[in-house]
């Protein structure tokens, strides 16, 4: 048990959630509310801190869903934590929403090898492979990225599962590439409560930034044409 | 009361400090010009990365520069719209959590509001009631000003907003990015009288404007002009300004209208077409025939700013106004549904 206080937030997809990290103990109010973050989101933060009887001054630290994920969707826990951690001069710990779906699925399935996807749109996926480490802690192998489904490639050996809204948009082609990959949770989405888990780490591990630190990771980048490249 | 206000509706990220006792006390802004001149225009994705990177170290610098803690601050004022919605998320997001944070109120501002009460920004500031002529690369408006809040919209652009026809016009003939200060500087150049162009709407009645067809009528002068051989620079620069012309003729014309008609004796010019100096010219020539006043901000305030939004902001803030705890972002927002006070 670590002895801090942390606040994480993730908006990054249909889920949106914040969670509240005392001293060892986890609450989090998660709900799957497409198009509703902006309502929710602040409320779900305050709410969680009222209940528990302290203010964002009080928190050693916030963490969020630093993507991938939708683009203005990553943006909204970006602007939030980015207020906050500004506004009560705190440090911020981004944690990869990837990185959290595999986290749930250790924490509630003990699959200690997970390829954790979601669906990127345009016929794409966001892509992870992690693997649990000694604390108990999901960790990425290799690096993450955005790619066709069809090209995703079979890692080495092992018992993998597969897990993200990837699997519910690709499941097919990904399911033909990978057919030694039978277990498979395509309802997980990225949640505060492992975002905090895998965040208190990162903190002790001085992976903590200032605010204006705090930004996404999109992994998609060729997101217009320049006008020389058109003709 | 010390607010600080947030912009970030296009591609500028804007941040200002406003005292309701002692004026604007500082004001930041990056401009994302140079990022998208390569892609021709704003590319709505790039302007809200860029956004989330400028908004926290231009919000430092500005308490920096005003010389206040943020713990000073008795509210935050961010753009909620009109605009592009994912770049206002960025301001929104990161103002309303900051509001919750300090334990201050937040209040979304309209875009084009705070355009329209910039010029009170000034030492010399227009008093109510005044006719407003909204000119930006979004909006072209004729308004009714009696107080804050009370915009009765006069006329309006039917097509392309004024800085929009600019921006289009300065394409075609081949001009850089952004197109509406390029076209001023070449049309500069011009000699007038070259062509004749049409002043749109001038002969109808009513308030409204319309500046597509005169694009059009560009283009077509222009490529009348390739085809004779005669495209050179000299050419091009009549061009410019015979478009130029065209423009601030029929905009000067319209607030004209209004003035006789409503009876009122300021004119308030505001938005990023204000900066031309062309209209500002024509306009001042204009009042001073109608014995009335004109008004108009500082050049750097008639782009979008951060400055505009903490005024407004503190406007409506001190008249008890605030935000529910949510994060309130509206890509339309029609000007005239906000409240008085
Ligand atoms: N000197 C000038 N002459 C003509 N047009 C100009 C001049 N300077 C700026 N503009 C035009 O002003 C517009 C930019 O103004 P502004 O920043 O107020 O508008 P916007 O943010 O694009 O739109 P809006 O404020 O309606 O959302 C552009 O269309 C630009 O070409």
């Amino acid at each position: 048990m670590t002895k801090l206080k942390l606040l994480a937030l993730d908006t990054a997809t249909e889920a949106c959630s914040a969670a509240l990290y005392i001293d060892g103990e986890i609450y989090q109010d998660f709900q799957l509310a497409p198009r509703e973050h902006t309502r929710l989101i602040l409320r779900q933060a305050e709410g969680l801190l009222n209940k528990a009887g302290i203010t964002v001054q009080q928190l050693d630290a916030l963490a969020f869903g630093r993507g991938p994920g939708s683009f203005t969707g990553v943006r909204i826990a970006t602007g939030v934590v980015q207020g906050m951690a500004f506004g009560a001069d705190i440090p911020v710990v981004p944690v990869s929403t990837l990185a959290s779906i595999a986290q749930a699925v250790y924490e509630d399935h003990q699959a200690q090898h997970v390829l954790s996807a979601i669906d990127a749109r345009m016929g794409g996926v966001y892509w992870g492979q992690y693997q649990l480490n000694a604390e108990g802690l999901m960790q990425l192998v290799g690096d993450e990225a955005v790619l066709s489904p069809a090209d995703v490639a079979m890692p080495a050996s092992f018992d993998w599962c597969g897990a993200g809204s990837g699997w519910q948009a690709h499941g097919k082609i990904l399911q033909q590439r990978l057919a030694s990959v039978t277990r498979i949770y395509p309802d997980y989405y990225p949640q505060s409560k492992t975002i905090a888990r895998l965040a208190v780490a990162g903190f002790k591990n001085g992976e903590a930034v200032d605010a204006a630190q705090a930004i996404p990771v999109y992994l998609r980048n060729d997101v217009a044409q320049k006008s020389a490249d058109r003709k | 009361m010390i607010v600080l206000g947030i912009e970030t509706s296009c591609d500028e990220t804007g941040l200002a400090v406003y005292d309701s006792d002692r004026g604007l006390l500082a004001h930041t802004l990056h401009s994302q010009i140079k990022l998208h001149a390569e892609y021709g225009g704003v590319v709505p994705e790039l302007a809200s990365r860029d956004h989330v990177r400028y908004l926290l170290p231009l919000a430092e610098q500005a308490l920096q520069q005003a010389g206040v803690s943020k713990h000073e601050l008795d509210g935050i004022a961010y753009t909620a719209g009109p605009g592009l919605i994912g770049a206002l998320m960025v301001g929104a997001s990161t103002g309303r959590a900051l509001a919750m944070t300090l334990g201050i109120p937040a209040i979304a501002v309209h875009h084009m509001e705070g355009h329209l009460l910039a010029p009170m920004l000034e030492d010399a500031a227009p008093d109510f009631p005044f006719i407003a002529l909204l000119v930006s690369g979004g909006h072209t408006l004729l308004a009714e000003v009696q107080g804050i809040g009370q915009y009765q919209i006069l006329g309006e652009s039917l097509d392309d907003a004024a800085g929009e026809a600019f921006d289009k016009t300065a394409k075609m003939l081949d001009l850089g990015y952004p197109g509406g200060p390029i076209l001023a500087k070449l049309a500069e150049q011009g000699r007038s009288g070259q062509y004749k162009f049409p002043r749109p709407m001038v002969d109808r009645p009513g308030l409204d404007f319309s500046f597509s067809g005169l694009k059009t009528f560009t283009l077509n002068t222009w490529q009348d002009a390739k085809q004779a051989g005669s495209d050179d620079e000299q050419t091009r620069a009549d061009i410019a300004l015979a478009f130029e012309e065209a423009v601030v003729d029929t905009l000067m014309i319209k607030c004209r209208r209004a003035l006789r008609e409503t009876g009122i004796k300021t004119l308030v010019i505001a938005g990023g077409v204000g900066a031309n100096l062309r209209l500002r010219g024509a306009l001042q020539a204009m009042v001073e025939k109608e014995n009335s006043a004109l008004f108009y901000p500082r050049i750097e305030f008639c782009t979008d700013n951060g400055a505009m939004i903490a005024h407004v902001g503190c406007l409506r803030l001190q008249a008890g106004q605030q935000e529910d705890l949510q994060i309130n972002t509206r890509a339309r927002w029609p000007i005239d549904e906000l409240e008085k006070i």
